[in-house]
C-alpha cells in the first residue's frame, strides 16, 4: 500500500469515477470528500446535488451533512428535498453515491436493520434518500469501507435501495427507470463493476498488494473475476495533499 | 387500476383529503392577527397528546429545537411523529413521548448512529414503518396538494416499500408499476425560520428543505422565529416569503432556536454539545441527566440559551462564514 490509509485510498479512487461536466448525487461521508476532490482535480465543472435543496457549491468547505450551509455555499441554486428527488426522477442526475451495512452480489443495499424487521436486532439508520438514489441515477457507485463476508453477503437481510434487484430486467418489471443501476463497488479491497449479461458483481481491479484470491475469500457469494484485471492506481501525493490540507484538514472522515 | 403490491406497514396517520378541507376551510382564516405567543403557550394550545406531529428540517440543521424541548418538558405522549430526524427525535424518543415513527434516516451523519433510536425501536417499544427521504417528503407534497396519493418512481422492488404502506399499482397510461404514497395529513407541524412577521408570514435562507410541503400538510403549524420583522418589511419582497401567515397558528420568537444546530449565515452548529449528547445517549441514565440539564432544567427557550452562554454562541456566530 502506498503511504497513505485505506480511506484516503478509496476516496480517491472513488473520485476518479466522476467525469467532468456531469452530476453527482451526493449523500454523506466519503462520497462528500471524492466529489471535492474531483472538483479540485479532474472535474472543475462538476455539479453537486445534495437531498436537501444544494445544487453546484462550490466544496471549499467539506460539508458535515447533507443540508448544511456549506452543501449550498457559493451554488447556484439553494431549493428544497423534493426539487431534487424530482430531478433525479426527470433524469437528470448521472452519479449517485451509496454506502450500505450489507450488499448482494446484484448490488442491492441494506442500511435499515440486521435481523428481522421488527422488532429488529439492530436498527440501522434507514433509507434517507438512498432509495431514491439507487432509483433515480443513471449510475450508483456503491462504496463499502470493509470488504467482508459480513457484509458482502449471498442476501441481504432487507432490500434497502435496490440494485439489479434478482437479476436482467428485474429493475425494469418493478417499474424503476430503465437502464439505471449499480455501476461500481469501490472497497477497501479492490473495484467491481456488473457483467453486463447476468448483472453480477464482478471483480475489475485490486488495490496494489491485494490478491484476487484475498477479495474472493473476502466475498460471502460468488465473485465472478474479469479477464483481464487490473491493479488500481495508487493516490498522488497531490490528491493526498489536497484532500488532508484542503478537503478535510479537521479530519472528520480521512482519519478513520 | 390493478393493485400489484400492497406494503405491508401500518399506516399511522390514513390520509383524509376531505377532512383536511374541511378543517383548512373551518379553522385556517385570512384575519391577520398577532400570533405571537410564548413557546409554553403555542405547545400547550396547539400539540395534543397523541397528535402526528412532524419537525423540519432536521436535527443540526434549521430545527425547532427550542419547541421540540417545550414538547418535552410538557411531556406530549403517544405521540406518532415523522422522522426524518436527528436530536429532535431523539430527544422525544429519550423522553418516551413517541409510540409510533414513519421513519426515512435516524442517524448523525458524520457522527454517526444515536442509541436514543436503537433502543426505542430493538426493545419493540416504538412501532415503525419505513419510507425513503423522496417518499416521505412527496407524503407531505400529496397533502400540500390535498389529493389523497402522488405517484413516484422510488421505492420500487425493494423491502422499503414492503414495509412501507405505499402500493404500486398498473399505470393506465404507460402500463408500467408505478409506486403510490399515501398523503401524510399531519395535525401539526413544527417549523424554525429566520425572519416572520407576527401574523406568521415567513422567510427561510438559503435551502427551503421541505418547510414549502410541510407548512402546507399541517392542520395547525407552530413557527418559530430568530427574529421578528415588520409586516412592511414582508410585503415589500413578498416573493421571499416560503410560509404564508394564513398556514399558521402559532409564531414563537427563539432566536438561537436551533441550538446545538446550525441556522445558516447565522451559526454553525455546536459540534461539541451534539457530540456529548451522542456519547450520553448510549447510556440511559446519561440521557435522562441530558435531558435534566438541558430541557426539564430550563423554564423556557431563554434559560436554555443563558445556559449555553452567549460566549459560545458567538463563537458559533463567528464559525458559520459568509455568503
Amino acid at each position: 500500500m502506498p503511504d497513505c490509509n485505506q480511506t484516503e485510498f478509496l476516496i480517491c479512487l472513488a473520485s476518479k469515477l466522476i467525469e467532468d461536466r456531469t452530476t453527482a448525487f451526493v449523500g454523506t461521508g466519503i462520497p462528500m470528500l471524492a466529489a471535492a476532490l474531483a472538483k479540485r482535480l479532474h472535474a472543475p465543472n462538476l455539479v453537486s446535488i445534495f437531498e436537501f435543496g444544494g445544487t453546484g457549491a462550490s466544496l471549499e468547505k467539506l460539508p458535515l451533512g447533507v443540508g448544511d450551509s456549506r452543501t449550498f455555499h457559493k451554488a447556484v441554486a439553494a431549493s428544497g428535498i423534493c426539487d431534487m428527488m424530482e430531478t433525479a426522477q426527470r433524469g437528470f442526475i448521472e452519479y449517485g453515491f451509496l454506502g450500505g451495512a450489507q450488499i448482494d452480489s446484484y448490488g442491492n443495499l441494506n442500511t435499515t436493520v440486521i435481523g428481522q424487521y421488527w422488532p429488529p436486532k439492530v436498527r440501522l439508520p434507514g433509507s434517507g434518500g438512498a432509495n431514491d438514489v439507487g432509483s433515480h441515477c443513471w449510475k450508483t457507485i456503491i462504496i463499502m469501507r470493509q470488504h467482508d463476508t459480513r457484509r458482502f453477503v449471498p442476501k441481504v437481510d432487507f432490500i434497502t435501495t435496490p440494485g439489479y434487484l434478482t437479476g436482467p430486467g428485474a429493475r425494469e418489471k418493478a417499474g424503476l427507470p430503465p437502464n439505471t443501476g449499480p455501476y461500481r463497488v469501490v472497497t477497501n479491497l479492490a473495484l467491481m463493476d456488473f457483467e453486463p449479461e447476468t448483472r453480477r458483481m464482478r471483480l475489475i481491479a485490486t488495490h496494489p498488494g491485494v490478491t484476487k484470491e484475498q477479495v474472493i475469500e473476502n466475498t460471502g457469494f460468488e465473485l465472478p473475476v474479469a479477464d483481464e484485471v487490473k491493479t488500481n492506481p495508487t493516490p498522488t501525493d497531490e490528491e493526498l495533499k489536497i484532500l488532508r490540507e484542503k478537503i478535510d484538514p479537521e479530519r472528520y472522515y480521512i482519519s478513520k | 387500476m390493478d393493485v400489484i403490491e400492497s406494503g405491508i406497514g401500518e399506516l399511522f396517520q390514513p390520509p383524509d383529503p376531505d377532512g383536511f378541507r374541511e378543517w383548512v376551510h373551518t379553522k385556517k382564516n385570512t384575519q391577520m392577527k398577532d400570533k405571537v405567543m410564548a413557546e409554553h403557550e403555542a405547545v400547550s394550545q396547539f400539540v395534543q397528546d397523541g397528535d402526528y406531529i412532524g419537525t423540519e428540517l432536521y436535527g443540526t440543521v434549521r430545527a425547532p429545537m427550542s419547541l421540540i424541548r417545550e414538547v418535552v418538558r410538557q411531556g406530549k405522549k403517544h405521540l406518532r411523529v415523522a422522522g426524518q430526524g436527528i436530536h429532535e427525535i431523539d430527544l422525544l424518543l429519550a423522553a418516551d413521548l413517541v409510540d409510533a415513527l414513519d421513519i426515512t434516516y435516524v442517524a448523525w451523519e458524520v457522527y454517526g448512529i444515536s442509541a436514543c433510536p436503537r433502543r426505542a425501536v430493538e426493545c419493540g417499544l416504538v412501532k415503525t414503518t419505513d419510507w425513503s427521504n423522496g417518499g416521505i417528503t412527496w407524503r407531505f407534497k400529496a397533502a400540500a396538494m390535498g389529493v389523497p396519493f402522488i405517484p413516484v418512481r422510488s421505492m420500487l422492488g425493494t423491502d422499503t416499500l414492503k414495509y412501507s404502506a405505499a402500493k404500486v399499482v398498473k399505470d393506465p397510461f404507460t402500463d408500467k408499476p408505478v409506486c403510490l404514497i399515501p398523503a401524510l395529513f399531519m395535525d401539526v407541524g413544527l417549523i424554525h425560520v429566520h425572519k416572520a412577521d407576527k401574523c406568521g408570514n415567513c422567510r427561510i435562507e438559503g435551502i427551503s428543505g421541505f418547510a414549502h410541503e410541510m407548512a402546507r400538510a399541517s392542520k395547525k403549524l407552530i413557527i418559530s422565529t430568530e427574529e421578528i420583522v415588520s409586516t412592511e418589511e414582508i410585503r415589500k419582497y413578498p416573493e421571499q416569503t416560503v410560509i404564508p401567515y394564513y398556514l399558521v397558528d402559532a409564531v414563537v420568537k427563539a432566536k438561537y432556536g436551533s441550538h446545538p444546530g446550525e441556522m445558516c449565515y447565522r451559526y454553525w452548529r455546536d459540534g461539541e454539545h451534539l457530540q456529548q449528547f451522542l456519547k450520553d445517549s448510549k447510556d440511559p441514565a446519561k440521557t435522562m441527566t441530558y435531558l435534566d440539564k438541558w430541557v426539564y432544567g430550563c423554564k423556557d427557550h431563554q434559560q436554555y440559551i443563558n445556559l449555553v452562554g452567549m460566549e459560545r454562541l458567538k463563537k458559533l456566530e463567528s464559525e458559520i462564514g459568509g455568503r
